[in-house]
């Protein structure tokens, strides 16, 4: 049985931060892509919690978004735009925490517009933190080859990570 | 390394078709996967239901939370015949993309769960995410995708996989 649930690559951002995470040169032999990521920017304007732009081929443009989300206490839904997708944690956040999420990917290689979902969550020790999950739409129909987070300000912390995983359907 | 995660079958359906049906579903995976992008052959208010082992009668249950970008909610369903996934819609474009997660399906002292998280983006678009239950003992040896109106569309995909605890 092949391996069908593979790591293509993992990125660990270093003590001078980084202004986003990269994947390039995507193989195109899988059927759907899955990106696990810990993130945290150094934002201190705002509250604890922040939304990632993710670019595909070097684009944000015609990035969209349905949102549901829920802080603790209330729950509500948005409609994203620039790409914005779930939230991490600002530098807001209680200390050494950082926002959890995941972004599904199928059919990435096809020709059509590109639709994902993610789910994320900015955990901070506060009476509120924000869990989402999204439906997202990237009104672009070239393959993706390459893929980008980015805080939309400022730029990830140390030990921010993400893994770019590979799924085979057969 | 043990594989883990492996694909059990696709079907990816060349014309409109009543089902999609996985059958004879190994009992050998810890939990089970399910992956895809519903299509419906025509417009109009139409329901994707999941069932299992071809038990089409009323033995499921259904919470769903949801979010269509400007206001959030819930809602639930007792007794229906089937798990409900989405609502694809020809005439609109909505092709809701799905994954579902059963855990321990082939046990057969509990009822079946099933964690479903499924997502259509753009014009009316939302994301959601329903727990679903079928008041069964019974192992899963067969999930099949049904709708409740029109028959499911052409280009209408699943894959099926298996993961392993060991």
């Amino acid at each position: 049985m092949a391996t069908t649930y593979e790591a293509i690559a993992t990125v660990t951002v270093g003590s001078g931060g980084a202004a986003s995470i990269e994947f390039t040169s995507i193989p195109q032999t899988y059927t759907d892509l899955l990106v696990k990521y810990s993130l945290r920017d150094n934002v201190t304007s705002g509250g604890a919690s922040n939304n990632a732009t993710i670019s595909f081929n070097g684009s944000s443009a015609n990035g969209t978004s349905r949102e549901l989300y829920g802080n603790g206490a209330t729950a509500a839904s948005a409609s994203l735009t620039n790409a914005k997708v779930d939230y991490h944690s600002s530098a807001n956040a209680t200390a050494n925490t950082f926002g959890s999420a995941e972004l599904y990917i199928p059919n990435y290689t096809s020709s059509n517009n590109k639709s994902s979902s993610s789910d994320g969550v900015s955990e901070t020790n506060a009476t509120t933190a924000l869990m989402a999950m999204n439906a997202n739409l990237w009104s672009q129909t070239a393959a993706i080859t390459s893929l980008s987070l980015a805080p939309s300000g400022g730029s990830w912390v140390q030990y921010s990570s993400a893994t770019l995983y590979g799924i085979k359907n057969s | 390394m043990p594989t883990t995660y492996e694909p059990i079958a696709t079907t990816t359906l060349g014309s409109n078709a009543a089902s999609i049906t996985f059958s004879s579903i190994s009992s050998t995976y810890t939990d089970i996967v399910v992956v895809g992008r519903m299509v419906a052959a025509s417009g109009g208010s139409n329901n994707v239901r999941m069932r299992f082992n071809g038990d089409s009668n009323t033995n499921y249950s259904l919470t769903w939370l949801y979010g269509d970008g400007s206001s959030a909610g819930s809602f639930r369903n007792t007794s229906i015949n089937g798990i409900t996934m989405s609502y694809p819609n020809s005439s609109n474009g909505i092709n809701p993309e799905f994954i579902v997660h059963v855990q321990n399906y082939s046990n057969s002292t509990t009822y079946k769960t099933a964690l479903v998280r499924n997502s259509w983006a753009g014009t009316n678009g939302a994301a959601s995410a329903q727990v679903g239950l079928w008041r069964s003992t019974s192992a899963i040896n067969e999930i099949s995708f049904h709708t409740t109106n029109t028959d499911l569309g052409a280009g209408m995909t699943i894959t099926l996989y298996g993961i392993k605890a060991a």
